[in-house]
């Protein structure tokens, strides 16, 4: 079984990688641990680029000679290859399924919800559709765009329009959250769902619009440090940074609300 | 039919400048070292190679103007180019289904045609398996079926060895015999130029330096390279009366005139002596052997003297003679077998 | 033979066989029928054999006259043309689906005016998936058939031209039957990369199951929660276009 998820691990960094070269990865660099020069690695969700790499910088500064270095991707991604043995310290998934699969391999306990993310409808600058409520989107005129089911904001839009009762038919379920929203963006359809921090990621070049609904479909991100981490003390630390006062100022800042 | 072209080509380092013409059911050999225009003007002909001047005229009118698949030329290229994804019948097929008959129709005058040419059986034969003969047959048998008013062949027979060429000569000049329309041979083989064409046009570097009949043309060659083909012995002099001076040597001829004058002979009118012959020929001088060869049932023995000179003699001679290189000998040239002529 | 051709033939055969052969071992093959039997996963396979093949006639089309345009006329900028021609082979398939939005989209330079004037979009359609391979694929055919006409030999375009035959004849009746392997190869080479395309298709088309999602699409989000099926659809993938593969290939061997 570990040969198996060891090789689909692979193909699916191989097929990400190409796929979408999104994920900016340093997963060959080893981890050191003692002394000055110290190394922690630190495996988290893409949605997490920008304000995990603005925490890091704190926490080298906070920590001098300590180097952070960051591999985002996909969640389910980056738990496989945690559960393949990749030198990873501190692991923050984007929902507790991805987390599961790595506390149930036994490499993490007590993991933390450091934040949570919910869902906004986005829609592009113009609003060409006039799209103003989650009912809007079933209007087989208004051409909606889905992230698909296999992944986490593809799930949480299922559990939102589920809850709300609504059957919206999307012209397509994209493969992660910014192709949802680039085709946003570009105009292609008329509106979306996606995660508030990535309207708010996106610069404004898209409109969020809130909805009730949303309540029903918050995304918890938990965060853990590693059983095998090659630096463990170090990894505490930065957990610690994340759950601090510190921490959530710059998250909640990018859109992500306190649990 | 009746041709009329001048053609002007120019190259970075060549200029073609001929004039060629043919009548219907004449056969002109274009003939000529390698290099010297023969192909380019051919095409020049068919409309492959643009002109830098001149006309093409078929019975008075312009065609020069015209791409090649309007000009109604039929062309033989010299390794045939038969389409070898068609069978040998679909070839001949090809130029009367371009000329608008149906399928059947233009197999049918396409069968015609290869039975005339002696390969009905080969029909659905595909070009890689035909032989050269067979390829060649085919060919001529392709141009002819477009019913060109000028037929073009570039040297038909060059790819063929030597036996089969011998019975395809033969052949062709039976289907040239037969084609109402005007022929154009282009050649390098004196004696295909010679066993096919009514008429020669050779070329050199570009320019007509000599026409005439296959006969007025051994007879009477003009330049080194025809004299060559032909096997004569020529120079080129100033006649005063009875004798041709060449240099410092005076031929005595059998005719009589004045000017600058060719004088031509062939080997086999030279003798050779080890000592100065009794009597007094009148063309006789010292001579030194340049080089000895075998040439055909008798021996050619190149000499160095006044004038350069070929010799031919018998292997008896030769060995009576005990010739070598580097040595003396005495040449004579029978006046009789010495011909002159105006240059 | 030689061993220094031997040695690095040999790895170099390993290298491409060696992950297919990952493939077939970790492959779940108790659960495979059943799998296999799943309608999205015929779905998926239908979607991409109708487009890839679509793809292909459209690049014939369009690329074999194209390579005709490069290979045999003096052209000014032909250098730059050719270049050009190829930047779908260098350029980052999904960079290649963007651009494609930028220029066919709803809002794009020639979308616009399609969606104003028929209602057309081409986006999120299974015209689009067919549109996406062709832009990425059709590089692969253009220099297949223009290596092959400038290898042909022109002489026998001229004898068919003294025969009689228009430019036109001679191009069907002379030229394309000669270059015919060339096209053919291009044509397999073409249909094996629009199978494969990911990126450009995804971007976009769009993903929906039964209109625009093909099979590496189909393989890429399952690879997300369940890589079993992905290396299932992988393996189907791959079995279904080494047949077709191998088929064309004997038939070609044998028309020849």
């Amino acid at each position: 079984m570990l040969r198996r998820l060891r090789l689909a691990a692979v193909l699916a960094s191989v097929l990400s990688l190409a796929a979408c070269g999104s994920s900016s990865s340093d997963t060959a660099a080893p981890a050191s641990s003692g002394g000055a020069g110290k190394t922690l690695t630190v495996f988290a969700a893409a949605s997490l680029t920008e304000t995990f790499t603005e925490l890091g910088r704190r926490f080298e500064s906070a920590h001098s000679g300590t180097k952070v270095t960051f591999n985002f991707g996909s969640s389910a991604t980056l738990a496989q290859q945690i559960t393949q043995g990749a030198p990873a310290d501190v692991f923050a998934a984007a929902s507790p399924a991805t987390m599961k699969t790595v506390t149930d391999a036994g490499l993490a306990s007590a993991p933390t919800v450091f934040v949570r993310n919910t869902l906004q409808i986005a829609v592009p600058e113009d609003n060409p559709a006039k799209v103003g409520s989650l009912k809007d989107l079933t209007d087989p005129k208004v051409k909606v765009a889905l992230c698909a089911e296999q992944v986490p904001c593809g799930a949480a839009a299922v559990k939102a329009l589920d809850a709300a009762g609504l059957k919206v038919t999307p012209v397509t379920l994209e493969q992660d959250v910014k192709a949802t929203l680039t085709k946003v963006r570009l105009g292609e359809v008329d509106a979306a769902l996606v995660y508030r921090t990535d309207v708010i990621a996106s610069g404004g070049r898209v409109r969020g619009i809130d909805f009730p609904e949303a309540a029903q479909a918050v995304n918890d991100y938990p965060i853990a440090a590693l059983a095998e981490a090659p630096a463990p003390d170090l990894a505490e630390q930065f957990v610690d940074l994340v759950l601090s006062q510190q921490g959530r100022d710059v998250l909640t800042k990018a859109g992500f609300q306190a649990p | 039919m009746n041709m009329k072209a001048h053609l002007v080509v120019e190259r970075p380092a060549f200029r073609l400048d001929v004039r060629i013409s043919a009548a219907a059911g004449e056969v002109v050999a274009l003939l000529g070292p390698n290099g010297a225009g023969k192909t380019t003007a051919l095409r020049g002909l068919a409309g492959l190679t643009a002109l830098n001047g001149g006309r093409v005229e078929l019975d008075g009118a312009e065609v020069h103007h015209l791409p090649p698949e309007r000009r109604g030329i039929g062309v033989v290229f010299q390794d045939y180019l038969l389409f070898p994804h068609l069978s040998a019948l679909d070839n001949v097929a090809f130029g009367p289904r371009c000329k608008g008959l149906g399928k059947a129709a233009a197999r049918r005058a396409a069968a015609e045609l290869l039975d005339r040419v002696g390969l009905a059986g080969h029909a659905h034969v595909r070009p890689g398996r035909l032989s050269g003969g067979q390829a060649q047959r085919v060919a001529l048998a392709r141009a002819l079926a477009v019913r060109p008013r000028l037929l073009l062949l570039d040297e038909p027979l060059a790819a063929l060895d030597a036996h089969t060429r011998l019975e395809i000569r033969a052949e062709l000049r039976r289907h040239l015999a037969d084609f109402d329309g005007a022929t154009i041979l282009v050649t390098h083989d004196a004696l295909d130029a010679m066993v096919l064409a009514h008429r020669l046009v050779v070329i050199e570097n570009g320019a007509v330096v000599q026409t005439g009949t296959p006969g007025e043309i051994a007879r009477h060659p003009r330049t080194d390279y025809v004299a060559r083909l032909v096997g004569l012995n020529l120079y080129r002099g100033e006649a005063d009366g009875e004798h041709v001076v060449v240099g410092e040597v005076r031929f005595s001829s059998a005719e009589r005139l004045t000017g600058p004058a060719f004088v031509a002979f062939p080997p086999s009118a030279v003798a050779l002596y080890r000592s100065r012959p009794d009597g007094s020929p009148r063309n006789l001088w010292q001579v030194v052997i340049d080089g000895i060869e075998r040439h055909g049932d008798h021996v050619r023995v190149h000499l160095r003297g006044p004038i350069p000179l070929l010799a031919d003699v018998t292997p008896a001679a030769a060995a009576d003679l005990d010739l070598t290189p580097g040595q003396d000998v005495w040449a004579a040239v029978k006046a009789t077998e010495t011909h002159a002529y105006p240059a | 033979m030689p061993w220094p051709l031997l040695v690095p033939a040999l790895a170099g055969l390993a290298f491409l066989v060696l992950p297919l052969a990952g493939l077939l071992v970790r492959a779940p093959w108790a659960t495979l029928p059943g799998r296999l039997a799943e309608p999205r996963v015929l779905e998926a396979l239908r979607l991409s054999l109708v487009t890839a093949t679509i793809a292909t006639a459209v690049c014939l089309l369009l690329g074999v006259p194209l390579a005709w345009l490069l290979a045999r006329t003096t052209l000014p900028g032909r250098r730059v043309l050719r270049a050009l021609v190829t930047v779908p082979l260098v350029l980052p398939p999904v960079v290649g689906g963007v651009a494609l939005l930028l220029v066919l989209g709803r809002r794009g330079l020639i979308g616009q005016w399609l969606y104003d004037a028929f209602g057309v979009s081409l986006p999120f359609t299974t015209t689009g998936v067919v549109v996406a391979e062709a832009f990425v694929a059709m590089p692969f055919l253009v220099i297949a058939v223009e290596g092959a006409l400038r290898a042909a030999d022109q002489r026998y375009e001229e004898a068919a031209a003294t025969l009689g035959a228009s430019r036109w004849t001679v191009f069907r009746r002379v030229t394309l039957p000669m270059v015919a392997p060339g096209v053919l190869a291009g044509a397999v080479l073409c249909w094996a990369r629009a199978l494969g395309e990911f990126g450009a298709t995804i971007t976009f088309a769009g993903n929906f199951p039964g209109r625009t999602q093909t099979m590496p699409l189909a393989v890429y989000l399952a690879l997300e929660t369940d890589p079993d099926a992905a290396i299932v659809l992988s393996l189907v993938l791959l079995a279904v276009s080494v047949i077709v593969l191998a088929g064309l290939r004997d038939r070609w061997v044998g028309a020849a």
